[in-house]
C-alpha cells in the first residue's frame, strides 16, 4: 500500500490500519529528514496550503507550519481572532475566500466538533483536521501511537492508560480511535464526572482508580483538565483532582513496573503530572513533539499525492 | 511478455571487477571517495561491489550510504509512481568529498537528476560521479552521463531492463523484458 485511503485527514476513525502504518513508515524517513544538515525536501513546492485556526494553538500551529515549510510548501497562516470571522462571516464563505486565492490544502482547527467534516463537504480543497472541538485530534493521536511505537515497537497487545478528562478531550478520542486499530489495550481513567457515558462501547476499560489503572501498565497519557471546555465544576477541588489523579513519582514507585509517561501539552505542572515527572526519564514528552513534525509531515505529503498537478 | 538474457553471472561477475578496477584507478586508496547506492535497486550493486573492493582488493575503510530519492522526485503527483519512500542511511558528511552513486540501470537520468538535489542536503561534494550497471543509450531526456558504466544497450520504448541479483531474486541476471511480444 502505497497512498492513503482517504482525500482528507479528517479523523482516526475514518483511518485503517495500513493508513496508519503507511504514515508511520513514511515518518520514519521524513524523521531521517530532520536529522539531515538540510532538513527540507521539495515535494510540496507547488502546493499552497492555508493554516486556519479559529482557536488558539501554539505547538499544533507552529509544528504544521514547519513540517510544511520543511516540504517546501507555500504557507499562509489565519486565526480567527485577527479576522472577518469577527465581523460575522460564515465558516464557509472565510474558507471559499481563502481558496479563490489557490490555496491547495487546508489544516483547520475549531471550536465546533464536525467543522472539518462540514469544510470537506463543501470546498475542494485537501483537509486536514488540527482538532475540532471535543471531537478529533487526528495528528496528535498519530503522533502519539508512532511515539509509543519508536519506544516500544508493536503497539499490539500493550496497555496504554489515558488518565484525566476525557469528556472534553479531542486527543483521548483519537487515542483510543489510532490505539484500538493498532491492537493495543486501552484504559480510560478518571473522574467519573469527565468520562463519558457509553465509553466502553469504544472498545476500551474504564478504571476510576489511578494505582488501579496503571498496573501492568506500559505507557501512561496524562491529560490536562480542560477548564475552557467546562461549563460547571466536574470535581470539588484541584486538590482533590491532584490527589486522586495527579502523577508523581510517588504514585509510580509504588508499581512493580514504570510505563513511558506521555502528555500532550500543554503541561499544568503539579496538576496531572508533577514537575518531577515531567522532566524524569521516563517522560517522553519532548519526543511527542519532535515526532509531530516529522507525521505532519508524512500527512501532508500522503494527501497531497492525490491532488493533480 | 517475453525476456531475452543480456547478461548471466559470469557475465556480471567479470563487469563486476572491471568497474571494480575502474573505481581503483580513479580514486586510489578511497580516502576522500564515498560511494552511494541509490535506493531501492542500486543498493544489491552497491553492497556488491564494495564486498569485491573489501574482499578482493583489499580496499579498508570504504564509506558506504544509501540513498533515496522519493521526497526529491520531480514526477510527484504526475505519475503513479510509489509514494513509499526507502530508507536513507548516510552516516558521513560528504562536504567535499568525491561522491560515486551507483545504480543498476541508466535510463531517462531523471532519479540521478533527484539524487543530484537530494545530496545536497548533505553538504557540498567536490565531485559526484555516476556508476551504473547498464546504460540505456538513446533514452535521456537530460545531459546525464555515467563515468562508468557496465555495459551499453539500446532497449527500445516497450522494452524493459531487469537487474537480478542473487540477494532479491535468487540469480545474478541481467534480461531485456518486451511487454509487447
Amino acid at each position: 500500500m502505497s497512498q492513503l485511503s482517504v482525500p482528507h485527514l479528517l479523523g482516526i476513525k475514518d483511518l485503517k490500519e495500513e493508513d496508519i502504518q503507511l504514515v508511520f513508515d513514511t515518518a520514519d524517513q521524513f524523521k531521517e529528514v530532520l536529522g539531515r544538515p538540510i532538513k527540507k525536501v521539495p515535494s510540496l513546492r507547488d502546493i499552497t496550503i492555508a493554516n486556519i485556526f479559529f482557536e488558539n494553538s501554539t505547538r499544533t500551529k507552529l509544528s504544521f507550519e514547519l513540517a510544511e515549510k520543511r516540504l517546501s510548501a507555500d504557507v499562509v497562516n489565519f486565526s480567527a481572532s485577527q479576522s472577518s470571522v469577527k465581523k460575522g462571516e460564515t465558516l464557509v464563505d472565510t474558507v471559499n475566500n481563502i481558496l479563490a486565492m489557490k490555496v491547495d490544502m487546508v489544516v483547520m482547527r475549531h471550536h465546533q466538533a464536525g467543522a472539518c467534516v462540514f469544510l470537506a463537504k463543501h470546498i475542494n480543497a485537501r483537509i486536514v483536521n488540527a482538532g475540532d472541538g471535543a471531537h478529533e485530534h487526528p495528528t496528535q493521536a498519530l503522533l502519539d501511537a508512532y511515539s509509543i511505537r519508536e519506544r516500544l515497537g508493536d503497539l499490539a497487545n500493550k496497555k496504554v492508560v489515558i488518565v484525566g478528562d476525557i469528556l472534553h478531550s479531542r486527543v483521548a478520542l483519537s487515542n483510543i480511535f489510532a490505539l484500538k486499530k493498532l491492537g493495543a489495550e486501552v484504559v480510560v481513567c478518571g473522574p467519573k464526572s469527565l468520562i463519558p457515558r457509553y465509553i466502553q462501547t469504544l472498545g476500551v476499560e474504564v478504571e476510576l482508580n489511578l494505582d488501579q489503572a496503571l498496573r501492568n501498565a506500559d505507557v501512561v497519557n496524562m491529560l490536562r483538565v480542560q477548564n475552557e471546555r467546562m461549563d460547571y465544576s466536574y470535581f470539588p477541588s484541584t486538590r482533590e483532582y491532584v490527589m486522586q489523579y495527579g502523577l508523581t513519582m510517588e504514585r509510580l514507585n509504588r508499581l512493580d513496573r514504570i510505563p513511558l509517561i506521555m502528555h500532550p501539552g500543554p503541561i499544568n505542572r503539579g496538576v496531572e503530572l508533577s514537575s518531577e515527572l515531567a522532566d524524569s526519564k521516563h517522560a517522553i514528552i519532548l519526543d511527542q513533539v519532535e515526532n509531530g513534525v516529522a507525521i505532519r509531515m508524512a500527512v501532508l505529503y500522503l494527501l497531497a499525492a492525490s491532488l493533480k498537478a | 511478455m517475453s525476456e531475452t538474457l543480456l547478461l548471466d553471472s559470469k557475465a556480471i561477475h567479470l563487469l563486476l571487477h572491471r568497474l571494480a578496477n575502474q573505481l581503483l584507478e580513479h580514486h586510489l586508496d578511497f580516502s576522500t571517495t564515498v560511494l552511494i547506492g541509490l535506493q531501492p535497486r542500486g543498493v544489491f550493486f552497491a553492497n556488491r561491489l564494495c564486498q569485491l573492493l573489501r574482499d578482493e582488493y583489499q580496499v579498508k575503510n570504504l564509506s558506504l550510504g544509501v540513498l533515496d530519492i522519493t521526497f526529491f522526485r520531480d514526477d510527484f503527483r504526475r505519475s503513479q509512481q510509489p509514494l513509499k519512500a526507502n530508507q536513507t542511511k548516510i552516516d558521513f558528511l560528504v562536504e567535499n568529498k568525491r561522491v560515486v552513486f551507483i545504480d543498476d540501470v541508466l535510463f531517462t537520468g531523471r532519479s540521478i537528476q533527484s539524487a543530484l538535489s537530494a545530496i545536497q542536503s548533505f553538504g557540498r561534494p567536490q565531485a559526484v560521479e555516476l556508476m551504473v550497471l547498464i546504460d540505456r543509450r538513446f533514452s535521456r531526456h537530460l545531459p546525464i552521463q555515467p563515468t562508468y558504466r557496465g555495459r551499453q544497450v539500446d532497449a527500445i520504448n516497450n522494452e524493459r531492463v531487469k537487474v537480478c541479483w542473487k540477494e532479491n531474486e535468487g540469480e545474478d541476471a541481467v534480461y531485456i523484458v518486451n511487454s509487447e511480444s
